[in-house]
């Protein structure tokens, strides 16, 4: 575990930590409004909104396609709320015929558009590519106290590092009036606090994860981080506080193990190529739900 | 006729301003036809007033749109006489059970804790004094010992008495339930009215939609009948007759009479 561990491991780790809690906190709150599919339709409209931010700028570049992301993910919440008021359609429903309509809307673009000769495919967008998310400046341990080797570090760590810290700041400060409005929105009303755009702001902070997220990781982490590890963590404890932090530490888990265990794993049982650490830690993080599910101490409800 | 405009609306002025709740030309509207249509209510300072009427008849809606809980076609609020939005620490409301999820990971002490919220605001530290209300609060309501049981451990009337330990923490004025005693076991009846009428005993104003027809004039001093529109309202002894209900009720009267659970809503 030296200068080969620094440069090639633990920037990937750590950006898949970030990603894991980064997605898991929203997640919790996501999970008890029965929201939770939000995150997996923000993660999948995510792909026309790169598509035609490379089509306009025609460059792939980090600032166009965050852009183009959130625009998309912005245009996917409202086309959702129209879908549920107009249509009067269940929420779940909606959601999902915006997502698959956006995201198939976004591989038939990828594919009648010139991008074959740039990195840019559904593959990408759904595996995301974290080991290559690499260090070359690193030489060591000493290189974490070297500032221009730290100029080196992948830019998805710091980008980020600022989501998750956007995303925590916000669940700190407004923790009281979400908890509220997501036990009783009733009540939460009578006492004056305004519900729709507390809720309009937390799907922002979700998308903010997931836009952030998916350039690294590709969307199936996102998608699993959302609800595997808020849903886990709700059969650890009957308190919310509890729930948020049981989901913080399996969401870290999986990214810590999962990364392991896709990069040497296979060679420990004697295989020899590693498996992509994208899928294994969302497997991983599956395993950890199906754990709690079955030994978890609050799993059973009202009683 | 306009001098006696003038006078009218002056008159109207001061009942609004001795009125802790206040409602007037209230309309809401689901779809196409109004849930409740035109609505004047003037709740008296501390008396226990019931809002009773049939299936569909709007009672909810118009505690909600009171409240601002739901946002009204038409319509004003004020409270002694001022906008409703100065005026929401004056009032604790008891939404209807039913309408939240109690497999919630949130334990009996927290949500009490909750009708602390605009005391506390967002960050404010919660200190002994906080602690101390609640658990006294919930000692109001006979729950002193489930103070740290998860919530949906609670039977139906359990739950109710949650609710209203968190009204009771919110130290108000005026008390707007919605159907206290939906579904709750006898006990727990006695206990909510006891509390209540405690409230009552203290100055403070109680208003309630209620589904009993046989217990409205045990319970309440004052009643108001809604079908939609006002049917009548005032002291129970003059409001609460059986030519008002047979017009709030209309021919299902008899059916309501002899269950009272059909008219709940």
């Amino acid at each position: 575990m030296g200068a080969e561990f620094v440069a090639l491991s633990l920037p990937p780790i750590l950006i898949g930590v970030l990603v894991a809690v980064a997605c898991a906190l929203p997640g919790n709150f996501l999970l008890l409004r029965r929201q939770a599919l939000i995150g997996d339709a923000i993660s999948h409209v995510v792909l026309p909104g790169i598509v035609v931010a490379f089509l306009v700028t025609g460059l792939i570049a980090t600032g166009p396609m965050l852009l183009g992301a959130a625009a998309a993910a912005v245009i996917a919440v409202i086309a959702i709320e129209a879908v549920r008021r107009l249509g009067r359609i269940e929420a779940g429903a909606a959601m999902g015929v915006i997502f698959t309509a956006m995201f198939a809307g976004g591989v038939l673009l990828l594919e009648q558009s010139d991008t074959s000769s740039v990195h840019l495919d559904v593959e990408h967008a759904l595996y995301g590519n974290l080991e290559s998310l690499i260090w070359l400046d690193a030489t060591g341990w000493a290189s974490l106290l070297d500032p221009a080797a730290l100029a080196g570090l992948p830019v998805e760590l710091p980008r980020m590092a600022l989501a998750l810290v956007v995303i925590a700041l916000f669940l700190w400060l407004f923790w009281r009036p979400l908890a509220l409005s997501t036990f009783d929105e009733g009540f939460a009303r009578g006492l004056g606090i305004r519900t729709a755009p507390l809720g309009l702001a937390l799907v922002i902070m979700s998308a903010i994860a997931a836009v952030a997220a998916f350039d690294a990781v590709g969307s199936i982490i996102v998608i699993a981080m959302f609800i595997c590890p808020p849903a886990a963590a709700r059969m650890m404890t009957n308190r919310l506080g509890h729930q948020v932090a049981w989901s913080v530490v399996f969401a870290a888990l999986a990214a810590v193990l999962g990364y392991v265990l896709a990069g040497y794993g296979p060679l420990w049982i004697g295989a020899d190529a590693s498996v992509s650490a994208a899928g294994m830690i969302a497997t991983l993080s599956g395993i950890i739900l199906g754990v709690a599910a079955v030994a978890g101490p609050h799993r059973t409800r009202n009683g | 006729m306009n001098i006696s405009l003038v006078t009218s609306q002056d008159t109207d002025l001061a009942t609004r301003a001795a009125s802790p709740l206040a409602v007037r030309g209230m309309t809401v509207s689901y779809g196409q036809t109004p849930a409740i249509f035109s609505v004047d209510m003037t709740v008296r300072a501390g008396a226990m007033t019931a809002i009773v009427g049939p299936n569909g008849a709007g009672k909810s809606t118009l505690l909600k749109a009171a409240l601002g809980v739901i946002a009204p076609l038409a319509g004003s609020v004020t409270v002694f006489g001022e906008p409703m939005a100065d005026m929401r620490d004056r009032i604790a409301y008891v939404p209807q059970r039913a309408s939240v999820d109690w497999d919630f990971p949130v334990r009996v002490i927290d949500v009490v804790m909750m009708g602390m919220y605009r005391k506390l605001g967002l960050l404010g530290r919660i200190r002994g004094q906080h602690k101390a209300l609640a658990q006294e609060c919930l000692g109001r309501v006979g729950m002193a010992d489930f103070a740290h049981r998860q919530i949906g451990q609670l039977s139906g009337g359990q739950q109710q008495r949650v609710f209203l330990a968190r009204a009771l923490a919110q130290e108000a004025d005026i008390y707007v339930l919605d159907e206290p005693f939906a579904g709750v076991d006898a006990a727990t009846e006695k206990a909510i009215i006891a509390v209540l009428q405690g409230l009552r005993d203290a100055g403070k104003t109680v208003l309630a939609v209620h589904h009993d027809l046989a217990t409205v004039p045990d319970y309440f001093d004052d009643v108001l009948l809604l079908n939609t529109q006002v049917v009548a309202a005032g002291p129970v002894a003059e409001a609460f007759t059986e030519d008002n209900l047979q017009a709030a009720y209309g021919g299902r009267l008899t059916t309501a009479r002899a269950d009272p659970e059909s008219v709940a809503g």
